[in-house]
Formats: structure tokens, sequence, C-alpha cells
């Protein structure tokens, strides 16, 4: 157990945060999940054929983020036996009681495009496999083997309407993430209209940026080739979101300091005295300047392929950090100021523990065991072109 | 058939998106609302003088002990403030207040004021806790008590974040949110707050609004009084005398 470092006057009940790194890692899936499906909504609706090569495995990934994206949630709960009451008797006033509702709309809105897009695929092998197999393929194809020509077409078509309503579904799930903490007006650092805007372009590049390194990995570790021209467009929309994203933060920051407010003394002090390193160097700077400049050179200047996307895939990862970082800075660093608005607290997570960085890690990794088993069953990647390719 | 089949998928599909805005459009608009009040009456009121107030403690020590409150944890407690001459603040609470306080560590001289506030659950006209609650856990009773079922309370710690006041605390035997019931149990039978019972110096008082001949609503007519955080908008039912600037 960390020792609680205080300084200056707390209310006596603020001395510990309630909530924890579990609730740092809960926006942070959900916020993976965006992303992810951004960019294959950019390849079905808005036709983006360059990142047609990661459509597939974004739908996938999102789908895998979302199915971890509450779990944390139950690690912090005090009653988690308690959880699903939000979904079966909601108070309707509570912005909490809502998203058992939305994160059931879009998983259903998720699980009915991968089916549709994989159905093809399924219907192959439900016709080639043998044995056990061939009964889980039917299975999984709800026993339906149609595939010809129309009824392939009749799939793309919904395809793209699930894609156009996924968007808006998208919007809502990470918007509203960011309204749980903007709309709590006890809370200074917290309580901004923008709060959901930042979450809601902090998710969509940190989605974007774990599918550019899955994808990596994915190609490095397999006999994959990358796509050049995929990673290209994806550093592009990288980029584009970035400078929205990043200019939303320092939008935030800067309205705090012009405006002053009572509060605002207290939550600078907590900034630099608390959060100098993760905020001010972390997210603010290392993160935030550093990307944005390298991914301006990546997009705009002429080089060679593997240095655009050696540089790019760095970019994606000091943003994947930047993400985490913000997350951490906005949560943690809500709750290390007093409501006494004179005193500080502090937050070191344990290790070990329900709340610990162990199980933290373990539920961030789950995401990728379900991908891997995903693999197994059907291809994350389109494999047979690829390979032509090579 | 093929027909029978695109009709289908059409309806499906128009069906799907409806409900989906429609619990989407009525969740987010009655989010945006206060929670329904109907049929509940602000009929109580506490009164804090800290002009009065001694900082013995005696009142952080009954409610622990009424309440089985458990240690490090508080449903009141007792600030005390100190505003020297050269312009500056001290605050303490140390253990919430529940042991008095040691003497103050300046100079007589250098001291502008010294005063003892008494912090406890606001029982707020307009509540963000309940607002925020995701299952009703925290609700107000038809008097205006606002309470906590720790039967129904999933323990997320909303209602902690969204207090203001920071008057609530996470129970570590029950796992529930816990705060100040302004001694709900023994209101029910005729008493009065275990904290207002044990005061020496009169600084608690409690009772009904509308009773002309009680105590708190005379001292409400009678006296200018302030609340704490006013423009929070959350209406708090419990009303301070002789309130400083300095105090949150």
């Amino acid at each position: 157990m960390h020792e609680i470092v205080t300084s200056g006057f707390l209310f006596p009940n603020d001395v510990h945060a309630h909530w924890s790194v579990m609730i740092v890692l809960y926006p942070y899936i959900t916020g993976l999940v965006a992303g992810a499906f951004i960019v294959s909504s950019l390849y079905h609706v808005f036709g983006v054929k360059e990142v047609k090569p990661v459509a597939r495995f974004s739908l996938v990934a999102a789908f895998s983020f979302l199915l971890f994206a509450c779990t944390p949630l139950l690690f912090h709960l005090g009653h988690p036996e308690r959880a699903f009451n939000i979904i079966f008797t909601p108070k309707f006033t509570s912005a909490m009681s809502g998203f058992g509702y939305i994160y059931n709309v879009y998983l259903f809105i998720v699980l009915l495009e991968i089916w549709f897009v994989y159905r093809s695929e399924i219907i192959r092998r439900a016709r080639e496999a043998q044995g056990p197999l061939k009964a889980l393929y039917w299975c999984l194809a709800l026993g339906s083997l149609n595939d010809n020509e129309e009824a392939l077409k009749l799939d793309h078509k919904i395809i793209n309407v699930l894609a156009a309503i996924g968007i808006p579904s998208a919007c809502i799930l990470h918007g509203y993430v960011g309204f749980l903490f903007g709309s709590l007006k006890s809370n200074p650092w917290w309580s901004s209209p923008l709060m959901p805007v930042i979450f809601l372009l902090s998710a969509i590049v940190s989605g974007i940026s774990i599918l550019i390194v899955c994808y990596w990995l994915v190609c490095r570790f397999s006999k994959l080739s990358l796509d050049a021209e995929c990673l290209k467009a994806m550093f592009k929309y990288l980029w584009a979101f970035f400078i929205l994203d990043v200019a939303m933060e320092g939008l935030e920051l800067l309205t705090h300091i012009y405006e002053a407010h009572e509060e605002w003394l207290i939550v600078s002090m907590m900034l630099s005295q608390r959060l100098g390193f993760s905020y001010y160097i972390l997210q603010m700077l290392v993160c935030s300047v550093l990307p944005l400049i390298v991914l301006g050179f990546v997009v705009l200047k002429n080089m060679q392929d593997s240095t655009r996307i050696r540089l790019g895939l760095g970019c994606a990862v000091l943003i994947l950090i930047q993400v985490l970082a913000m997350r951490w800075n906005v949560i943690i660093g809500g709750q290390l100021f007093s409501k006494s608005l004179r005193g500080l607290t502090s937050y070191t997570p344990a290790i070990l523990g329900r709340e610990g960085l162990l199980v933290a890690l373990a539920l961030f990794l789950m995401p990728f065991v379900v991908m891997y088993v995903f693999n197994l069953i059907l291809p994350l990647f389109e494999k047979e072109p690829e390979t032509e390719k090579q | 058939m093929k027909q029978d089949r695109r009709e289908f998928i059409k309806k499906a599909g128009w069906t799907f998106i409806g409900s989906g805005l429609y619990i989407n459009l009525f969740s987010l608009g009655t989010s945006l609302a206060n929670p329904s009040r109907s049929g509940i009456q602000h009929l109580y009121a506490f009164i804090v003088d800290t002009e009065t107030c001694i900082g013995c403690g005696k009142c952080v020590a009954a409610c622990r002990a009424e309440n089985r409150v458990p240690p490090d944890n508080y449903r009141t407690w007792v600030e005390r403030y100190t505003l020297l001459k050269g312009g500056g603040v001290e605050v303490d609470s140390p253990q919430g207040g529940e042991h008095g306080f040691q003497p103050l560590a300046f100079a007589r001289a250098d001291i502008q004021k010294s005063f003892f506030v008494p912090k406890l659950c606001n029982h707020c006209a307009k509540p963000n806790c309940v607002q925020v609650c995701p299952v009703g856990a925290t609700y107000v009773s038809p008097e205006g008590f606002v309470l906590v079922d720790e039967k129904r309370c999933v323990g997320c710690s909303y209602c902690m974040q969204a207090c203001p006041y920071s008057a609530r605390f996470m129970n570590p035997v029950t796992h529930t949110a816990d705060k100040c019931t302004w001694c709900y149990h023994r209101i029910r039978r005729g008493m009065t707050t275990a904290c207002v019972e044990v005061c020496p110096a009169g600084a608690r008082l409690f009772g009904r609004v509308d009773d002309p001949a009680g105590p708190v609503a005379r001292l409400l007519k009678a006296r200018r009084l302030q609340v704490l955080k006013p423009e929070t908008g959350n209406e708090p039912m419990v009303f301070y005398v002789g309130l400083d600037k300095e105090v949150h």
C-alpha cells in the first residue's frame, strides 16, 4: 500500500481517490473501439479504398475492445453483482444509466456488421470444412448458406447501412463517455462542454493508432506484406484527427488559464505539483507536439515507404501513450485536489489487488486474445490476395 | 420470396433505428432534466451557527457512535478557520475535529479572526447525487431527506464525485455510498439528530421549516443565513449563521 501524500487542507472524505486506474482503463479501451470503427466506416461508407486491407480487421478489433470495455468497471464497483441493475432498473436522470443501452446498441451494430462482412467467408468454410468445424461454421452462418450474387449484393448494401448507422452511434458512445465526466459541475477540472468533444477525438486517434500498430505487428509476424498505401492513408487520417484533438485539448487549457476562475488556482497547483510529468511533459509536449510535427512530415513529404512506416508507427505509439496519459490526467487528476479548493492528495495504483496494475494490464491484453482466437476461426486479414502480390 | 426478405429487412431496419433513436433521445432528454420530485416536500432544515460553535468535536463522536461510522470516514466534521492579519488563511480539521483542536500555532497578535465550521450533508433540494445515481439507490424521502439504499447501491462512486461538499464516502464495510442521513431513524421516532443532541453550545439546530414555534423556522425568518457553494444550484437545506467568504 503506497502512502498518500497530502498538502494543504482537504475535506476529510477527499483523502482517497474514489476512481482508480480501472476508471482510467475504461474510457481508454472504449476509445480504441471508436477509431477502429471509424476506419472501417472510412472504407464502407466514404469509399476510402486505401484502407481496404484493414477494413475487416478494424471491425474485429472494434468488437474485441468493445467486449472488454466494461470489464474494468466490474473490477471497480463495490457491488459488481448488482451491475446489471444499471440496465434493468435504470434511473434516467443519471448520465451513467444510459451507457448500458448505448453500449448494447453499438455492440449489436458491430456484431451484425462483422457477420455480414464475414458471411461469404463463413459460407465457404461451412462448405469446405469437415466434422465439428463444419457444424461450427454452419452455426456461425446461422444456417443460411445462400451466397449467390444477389444475396451478396444485399449483404453489401446492409453493411453500408450498418456502417452508416455505426458512425453516429460511435460518436454518441464516445462523446457520451466524455459527458460522464464533463457533466459533473462539482469538479472544475472535469466540468466542461469540451470534454465530450475531446473524448471523442482522442478516442478516434487512439483507435486509428492501435490499428496501425496491430497491422504492423501482424504483418511482421505473419507472412503478410504491409500495404504502404493503406498505412499512408491511415497516417493521413490520424494526423487530421490528431490536429483537432490537440487543438481542443489546448483550447480547454487556454480557457481555464484565461478565465482564471477561483478553482483554477488549485487545479493549476495540482497540474504542476502532481501531474507535472504526465500532463505537461508527456501529454502536452512529447506525445502531442512531437507526433504532430513528425506526422506532418510523414503525410506531406515524399520519402521512402520504409522510412514513412517507421516514423508513422513511432507517432502511433506516441499517440497511444498520449491518450492514455490524457485519460489518467483527467480522471486521476480530477481527484487529486479537494473540493475544499485548499489541498492536494496523491494516488499511486497498487500492483496487485482487484484494482491493481496487473489486473489492468491483463484486462487490456484480453481484446488481443479475442482477436487471436477470432483469427483461428476466421482470418482477420484477407490472406490470399496479399500472398499473390508477393 | 426475395421481395419478402427485402421487405422484412427494411422493416426490421427501420424498427431498429427507430427504437435506438427513441432510447437515446429519451435517456438524453431525461438526463438533462432534474430528478422528478413529485410528492416530496422539503419539510426540514438544519442550521449551523458558526459564531457559537466551540470546536469540541462532540458532534463528530456522537455521529460516529450513533451511525457506526467506520474510522477515517466522516458523516460530519468540524473545520477550523484562522484568518491572519497578513492575509493568509489556515484551515485544519484533525481527524475531522472529532477529538477537538490543539491551540493555534500563531501569536494572538497575528490573528485577525478564528472560527469553527461544522459540515455535514446538505440534503439539497436539488441534489446532484440523486441526479447522477444510475440505479436510484440515492433518493429523496417524502420529507426531503437525501438517503442511500444500501441494498440497491452498486458502489460506483459517481455520487461521491458529484457531491460538491464531499459529504459522501465509500463505506468499507458495506461497499456502498454512505453519508449523513440527518439521523432519519431518530427523526422518525420523534427524536432529534445525535449531533444536535450532544452539542453543548447549541451551534446545531434541526427542525421543521413549517413549524412556526420551532427554532429553525424562527431563525430562517429572523436571521440572514447563507448556504455553502450556492453557485452549484443544488439548493442546500443546511443554512449557516455567520459564514465567512473563505469557507467553501
